[in-house]
C-alpha cells in the first residue's frame, strides 16, 4: 500500500462496456471503463444515480454480463464464462454485502455466516471463523435468527458471511444505505479494519461521501466513465469533488 | 370495488392459474357426472317407453320357478296355467294374450365358456300366433323353435360368436347341458337385449319344463281391444285369475312407470356415488384455493393497507377479496361446465360403444348448468372466506412499513388446542363405535373418522414442525446445504405447508383406508378358504341354483376323484331357534373339510352328531355333549347330540351334520356346492376331467382352491382400481396445490434465491432445494394419510367383523410404502416447473432493492 509499484490487482476492468437495450432504448451504462482494484485495499466507487457505479460492480462480481471489454477477478477472465463457472467463482472468490442485508430468515446468524462454505461443501476454518466473529462482535448472537437482530447486527452478519470464506475480493453495494448513521459508522469501521488487519480486498459502491471517506481510494463515475480518483479521501474532499462534477454536469 | 377486484384477477392471472385449474377439474367432475348419468337415464327411459306397447295388463306369478328351490316354502303359491291363459283370451276386452316363461339360460360359446356374466343371458319361450310368428321376436333368419331340440338365438350374440342356423348350441338351465339346433336368429327390443345381454328362445313346452313346470307361465300379457281401457281390462282379468299372494296384476302404464322409476333410481345411485368423489375433489380444492388467496393477500399487504389508508372500510376490503374469489370461481366453473359436458359425452360414447347403453343424444339439463356454476363459485367463495377476513384486518399503518419480511406468525395455540380436542374426541368416538361393533357402531365410527380428519388438519401445522425437522440431519447428510434449506423452507410457514400437505392427505387417507380394508378382507378370506378346505376343487352352479343330484354322482365317478361330497344346505330349528346347516357325506368328510375344532372330535360327526360354530354354540348355550331338540324341513323332529365346536367360518356355515343323519328328514336335497378331492391335487388334467364329467356344462363352475381365492381377490382388486381412479381427481388437485404453493413460494422468495445464487449456489442447487422442499411436503402429507387411513381401516374392520368372522387388519406394507414413495414422486413432479423457474431467476432482478 505504500507505493503504487507494489500494488497488485485483485480485480481489473479493461475497456469494459455495458449496453442495455437497443435502438431507441439503447442505454450505455458503462462506456469503455478501465480500472484496477488493488489487493488489500478498500476502494469506494462513487457517483450520482445512473452513473453506472452499480453496473460496474455487478459486472466485476460476475452478476451481470459484459457487452465488450474484459473483467477479471485475479487472473480469471469473467467475460465468456458459463453460468456454472461464474457461480463457482462467486462462491469461492467473491464475497457480497448488500444494502438490504439479504440474509436467509430461516437460518441462524452462524448458519448465515457459513452459508457460502456450506454451499461449497467445505468446512469452515475454525480459527478464522472465530476471529471474524470476534471482529464483528457477534459472538453472543450466533443462535439468533435475522428477525431477532437489529439492522446493524444483520449487516454485521452479512459482513461476516462475506469474510468467512476468505474471498479474493468483497463487493459491498451501499452497505450502509439501510442503516442509521451510528450503525453505518460501525459497519464502515469494521470494513476498514478487515482491510487493515485481515488484509481483505473490498470494493464498495456508495453515494455517501462520509462512507467513501473510510476507503483508501475513491473512484468517481459519471455517465458510465471514470472521471476522477482520490487517494486517502476525507469526507470533505469527496464532497468537494462531487460538487465539482455536479457543477460541471450542469454547465456542460 | 368491482373494478379493483377485476383488475386484481387480471393482474394475477398467472398466480390464479392453479386455483382456476383446481376449480375447473372439480366442477368438470360434477358436470361430467350429471351429464353422463342424465344422458344414460334418458336413453334408457326412451328405450323403455315402447317395451310395453303391446301390454295392456300383465298378470305375474311372482313365485314362478321358485318351488324348485328346496329352501323356499312356497306351498301356498298358485300357478298361472294354460287354463288361465285361455280364460283371459276369452274375455270380452281381450284382443290377444300371450304367456311368457323366462329365466336364466347358460350358453356356451364355441370354446365351451359361458357367454356373458351372471344374469346377463336369458332364456324365454317362443310363442307363435296363428301365423307361426311371434311379434315380440321377429326372425331375421330361419324360424322359431318348434320342438324340444330347437333353439333361437338373438342376432348380436349369434354374430359375436359366429352362430348360424343349423349349428348346435350348448345350453344349460339347471341340470345337464342340452345340445340344441339353432332354428332361427331373431332381433328384438327385449330389455334383456337392449342392456347388452343375450337371449335364447325355446318352444313354450320346453321353456315351461325348464323354468316353471309344465303348463305354467311366469306371466301373461294381455292386449286390450280398442275401446277397452287398461284398467277396465284389468278388472275383467282380475275375476278369472287365481287369487293368491303370488299373483299380481299390473297395467302397461304402471309397468312403464315402474321401469322408468327403476332406471331413475339406478341413475340416482350412480350419480350420488360419483358426486361423492367429486365432492372430495372439490373439498381438496378448497385447501388449494384458500392457500392461494392467503398468499396473494400476504403479498398484497401493503397494497391493501394503502387502500385502507385511503379510506376503504374493512367491509370494502373484505368484499373486494370475496368478489375476486367469486369472479375466479365463476370463470373456472364455466370452463369446468364445458369440460364436464365433454367428459359426459366421452363417457356416453364409450359406454355406448361397449354396447350396454342404448344410443341417444346428450342431456344437459338447466339444473346441471346451475348446479355446476353454483358449486364452483360457492366453493371458491367459501375457500376465500378466511383469507378475506384476514385481508380486512390489515391495519392501514402497514402501508408505511418498509419491511417486506412476512409478518411474524400468529400464535397457533388456539388452533392447536382446537385440533387436540377434535382429534381426541374423534379417536374416542371411533373407539366407542368399534367397541359397539356391527351396524350400531357405524354412525359413531363415521362421525369419529370425520372428527379425526378435521382434528388432524387443524393440527397439521403443529405436527409439521417436529416431523419435518426430524428429517433434518438426514437431509443435511444426503443433500448438503440444499437439503437443509429445503427442510427450513418447508417448516418456515407451517400453515401453508399444512394446507398443502393436507390436500394430499385427504386422498391418501381414503386410498389407504380402502386398500387396508381390501387387503384385510382378502387375507381373511384366503385364510378361511385354505384353513378349512382340504378338497382340491369346489364345483358349484354359476347361479344361486343348487347343483343337481345327477351331477354329484357324475363327479364322484369322474377320473381321478378320490373323494367327493355335496354340501346339502338345509334349514332346521334347534331348540326352537332357526339354524342353517350343511350336510356332508360322513365317509369323505375328513378328506374334504378340516374344521379346526376347539372342542370335540371329528369322529363324533361320523357318528351323526352335530358340529356347531362357536358363535351359535354360545348364543344357544351349547357345548360338547349337549342334547338338542331338532325340527327338520319335512316336519319330522328328533334330538341330536353336539359333538364338536369350531370357530365361526363363512365357508362352513353355522352347523355341520352328516348327510346320513339328515336322510329321511328333508323334502329335497339342496346342494349348493360339491367338494372334490382328486388324486394328485389340483392340476389341469384333473380340472379337465371334472369339466368333462359335467358334460362341459357352461353353468357349472369348477374351481380349485387357488381359483376361489383368486376370484375373490380379483374382485377386490377391481373394486380398489375403480376407487383409485375415482380418487385420482382429488390427488390430481392436491398435486396442483403443491405446484401452486411452490410457485408462489418461489415468487415470494425471489430475493433470497437471488442472494443464494449471488453467494454461489448453482442452478442445480437451487432446483434441488425447491424439489426437496416439495418432496418433504408431499411425503409429509402422504405419510399422514397413510397413518390416518390405516387407523380408519382398522376401525372399519372392527365394524365389518360382525359380517365377516375372523376379520383381522392386515397391513399391506408394500402398498403403504408405495403410497409414500408415490407421495415423493408427486413432490418431484409438482416441483418440476417451480424449480425451473427458481433456477432461471435473474440474480440482479432478484437482489435489487425496490
Amino acid at each position: 500500500m505504500t507505493t503504487t509499484a507494489l500494488r497488485t490487482a485483485a480485480a481489473r476492468a479493461s475497456d469494459l462496456s455495458k449496453v442495455y437495450g437497443s435502438g431507441d432504448t439503447r442505454v450505455t451504462a458503462l462506456d469503455h471503463v478501465s480500472v484496477e482494484f488493488y489487493r488489500g485495499e478498500f476502494t469506494a466507487i462513487m457517483g450520482p444515480s445512473g452513473s453506472g457505479k452499480s453496473t460496474l460492480m455487478h459486472c466485476m462480481a460476475g452478476l451481470d454480463s459484459v457487452s465488450s471489454g474484459s473483467a477479471r477477478i485475479g487472473e480469471v477472465e469473467l467475460n465468456g464464462l458459463k453460468d456454472k463457472a461464474l457461480t463457482k467463482l462467486r462462491r469461492d472468490q467473491i464475497g457480497f454485502v448488500f444494502q438490504a442485508f439479504n440474509l436467509l430468515p430461516t437460518l441462524t446468524a452462524l448458519e448465515n455466516i457459513t452459508l457460502p462454505m456450506d454451499i461449497a461443501g467445505r468446512k469452515a476454518d475454525k480459527a478464522w471463523l472465530d476471529r471474524v466473529i470476534a471482529t464483528v462482535g457477534l459472538a453472543d448472537r450466533l443462535g439468533h435468527r435475522p428477525s431477532q437482530l437489529s439492522g446493524g447486527q444483520q449487516q454485521r452478519v452479512a459482513c461476516a458471511r462475506a469474510l468467512a470464506s476468505r474471498p479474493e475480493i468483497i463487493f459491498a453495494d451501499e452497505p450502509t444505505g439501510n442503516l442509521d448513521s451510528r450503525s453505518g459508522a460501525e459497519i464502515l469501521g469494521f470494513l476498514r479494519s478487515s482491510v487493515r488487519e485481515l488484509g481483505q480486498t473490498i470494493v464498495m459502491v456508495t453515494h455517501d461521501p462520509v462512507a467513501a471517506s473510510y476507503a483508501d481510494r475513491v473512484i468517481f463515475l459519471a455517465d458510465g466513465r471514470i472521471v476522477d480518483e482520490l487517494q486517502a479521501p476525507t469526507a470533505d474532499g469527496v464532497l468537494d469533488r462531487m460538487r465539482r462534477f455536479d457543477a460541471k454536469g450542469r454547465t456542460s | 370495488m368491482f373494478k379493483t377486484a377485476l383488475r386484481n384477477v387480471l393482474s394475477h392471472k398467472g398466480r390464479l392459474l392453479m386455483t382456476m385449474l383446481a376449480v375447473v377439474l372439480g366442477t368438470a367432475f360434477v358436470a361430467g357426472t350429471l351429464v353422463f348419468s342424465d344422458s344414460v337415464s334418458t336413453a334408457l327411459k326412451n328405450s323403455l317407453s315402447h317395451n310395453y306397447d303391446n301390454v295392456s295388463v300383465r298378470v305375474e306369478n311372482n313365485a314362478a320357478g321358485e318351488d324348485r328351490r328346496a329352501q323356499d316354502n312356497t306351498s301356498g303359491a298358485k300357478p298361472l296355467t294354460d287354463a288361465t291363459l285361455r280364460q283371459i283370451r276369452a274375455l270380452p276386452g281381450t284382443a290377444s294374450a300371450t304367456g311368457t316363461v323366462e329365466g336364466f339360460a347358460g350358453i356356451s360359446d364355441p370354446n365351451g365358456n359361458l357367454i356373458g356374466g351372471r344374469g346377463e343371458t336369458q332364456g324365454a319361450n317362443f310363442s307363435p300366433g296363428a301365423d307361426g310368428t311371434d311379434t315380440r321376436y321377429p326372425m331375421a333368419q330361419g324360424s322359431g323353435p318348434t320342438s324340444a331340440t330347437q333353439v333361437a338365438v338373438d342376432q348380436r350374440t349369434a354374430r359375436k360368436n359366429g352362430f348360424k342356423v343349423g349349428d348346435t348350441l350348448r345350453v344349460a338351465v339347471n341340470g345337464p347341458v342340452m345340445r340344441l339346433t339353432v332354428s332361427g336368429i331373431f332381433t328384438s327390443d327385449d330389455p334383456a337385449l337392449s342392456s347388452g345381454g343375450s337371449l335364447v328362445l325355446f318352444d313354450t313346452a320346453t321353456a315351461q319344463r325348464l323354468y316353471t313346470g309344465p303348463g305354467q307361465y311366469g306371466w301373461i300379457d294381455a292386449l286390450a281391444k280398442p275401446g277397452t281401457s287398461q284398467s277396465a281390462l284389468e278388472s275383467q282379468i282380475e275375476r278369472v285369475v287365481p287369487h293368491s299372494d303370488n299373483i299380481t296384476l299390473h297395467t302397461g302404464a304402471s309397468l312403464t312407470a315402474d321401469a322408468k322409476q327403476m332406471v331413475e333410481d339406478d341413475s340416482k345411485n350412480m350419480k350420488t356415488a360419483l358426486l361423492f368423489f367429486a365432492g372430495i375433489a372439490l373439498f381438496v380444492g378448497i385447501f388449494l384455493i384458500s392457500n392461494t388467496f392467503t398468499m396473494l393477500i400476504a403479498q398484497r399487504t401493503r397494497e391493501l393497507a394503502l387502500m385502507r389508508a385511503l379510506g376503504a372500510s374493512r367491509k370494502q376490503v373484505r368484499r373486494s377479496v370475496l368478489l375476486e374469489a367469486l369472479l375466479v370461481g365463476l370463470t373456472a366453473s364455466v370452463a369446468g361446465l364445458g369440460a364436464g359436458v365433454g367428459i359426459g359425452a366421452a363417457l356416453k360414447a364409450w359406454a355406448g360403444s361397449s354396447g350396454n347403453i342404448p344410443g341417444g343424444g346428450l342431456t344437459v339439463t338447466p339444473s346441471t348448468v346451475l348446479i355446476t356454476l353454483a358449486v364452483g363459485t360457492v366453493v371458491t367463495g367459501i375457500a376465500a372466506l378466511f383469507p378475506a377476513l384476514r385481508a380486512s384486518r390489515v391495519p392501514p399503518v402497514a402501508a408505511m412499513s418498509s419491511n417486506d419480511q412476512p409478518a411474524s406468525q400468529k400464535s397457533l395455540v388456539v388452533r392447536n388446542s382446537i385440533g387436540v380436542v377434535l382429534a381426541a374426541l374423534g379417536v374416542g368416538v371411533v373407539l366407542l363405535g368399534v367397541s359397539q361393533g356391527g351396524s350400531a357402531g357405524r354412525m359413531p365410527v363415521a362421525l369419529g373418522a370425520l372428527l379425526v380428519m378435521l382434528g388432524v388438519f387443524v393440527l397439521t401445522p403443529l405436527l409439521s414442525r417436529p416431523i419435518i425437522a426430524a428429517t433434518g440431519p438426514l437431509f443435511r447428510r444426503l443433500f448438503g446445504i440444499s437439503g437443509t434449506l429445503a427442510k427450513q423452507n418447508a417448516i418456515r410457514n407451517p400453515r401453508r405447508t399444512a394446507a398443502t400437505a393436507s390436500a394430499l392427505t385427504i386422498g391418501v387417507t381414503l386410498i389407504t383406508a380402502l386398500t387396508v380394508i381390501g387387503t384385510s378382507v382378502s387375507t381373511t378370506i384366503t385364510k378361511q378358504v385354505t384353513a378349512n378346505m382340504k378338497a382340491d376343487y369346489a364345483v358349484s352352479s354359476q347361479l344361486g341354483y343348487p347343483v343337481s343330484p345327477q351331477l354329484v354322482s357324475q363327479l364322484k365317478s369322474a377320473k381321478g376323484v378320490t373323494a367327493a361330497s355335496a354340501a346339502d344346505s338345509q334349514y332346521v330349528t334347534v331348540n326352537g331357534a332357526d339354524l342353517s346347516l350343511n350336510g356332508f357325506d360322513a365317509g369323505s368328510f375328513d378328506q374334504l373339510v378340516a374344521p379346526d375344532l376347539t372342542q370335540g372330535t371329528l369322529d363324533a360327526f361320523k357318528q351323526g352328531q352335530l358340529l356347531i360354530d362357536a358363535d351359535h354354540a354360545k348364543s344357544l348355550d351349547l357345548a360338547v355333549g349337549s342334547t338338542v331338540k331338532v325340527a327338520y324341513p319335512n316336519g319330522t323332529s328328533g334330538s341330536l347330540t353336539v359333538g364338536g365346536v369350531y370357530p365361526k367360518s363363512d365357508l362352513l356355515g353355522p352347523a355341520l351334520l352328516s348327510e346320513q343323519a339328515l336322510t329321511g328328514h328333508t323334502v329335497a336335497p339342496f346342494y349348493n356346492v360339491v367338494l372334490v378331492k382328486t388324486d394328485g391335487g389340483s392340476s389341469s388334467a384333473n380340472e379337465q376331467a371334472l369339466r368333462d364329467a359335467t358334460g362341459l356344462n357352461p353353468l357349472v363352475k369348477v374351481q380349485s382352491q387357488q381359483q376361489m381365492v383368486d376370484q375373490f381377490n380379483s374382485l377386490i382388486s377391481m373394486m380398489l382400481t375403480i376407487l383409485y381412479a375415482l380418487l385420482g381427481m382429488a390427488v390430481l388437485i392436491a398435486i396442483l396445490g403443491v405446484v401452486n404453493t411452490l410457485a408462489m413460494s418461489v415468487f415470494e422468495r425471489k430475493r433470497e434465491l437471488g442472494m443464494l445464487r449471488a453467494v454461489g449456489l448453482d442452478r442445480r442447487g437451487v432446483k434441488r432445494m425447491v424439489r426437496l422442499e416439495s418432496v418433504v411436503i408431499a411425503v409429509f402429507g402422504a405419510a399422514m394419510g397413510v397413518a390416518i387411513g390405516t387407523f380408519l381401516a382398522w376401525a372399519a374392520n372392527g365394524l365389518l367383523k360382525s359380517s365377516l368372522s375372523g376379520l383381522t387388519t392386515a397391513l399391506p406394507w408394500g402398498r403403504l410404502a408405495l403410497f409414500i414413495a408415490l407421495g415423493a414422486m408427486v413432490g418431484l413432479l409438482a416441483a418440476l416447473w417451480p424449480a425451473r423457474r427458481a433456477a432461471r431467476l435473474d440474480i440482479l432482478g432478484a437482489i435489487k432493492t425496490d
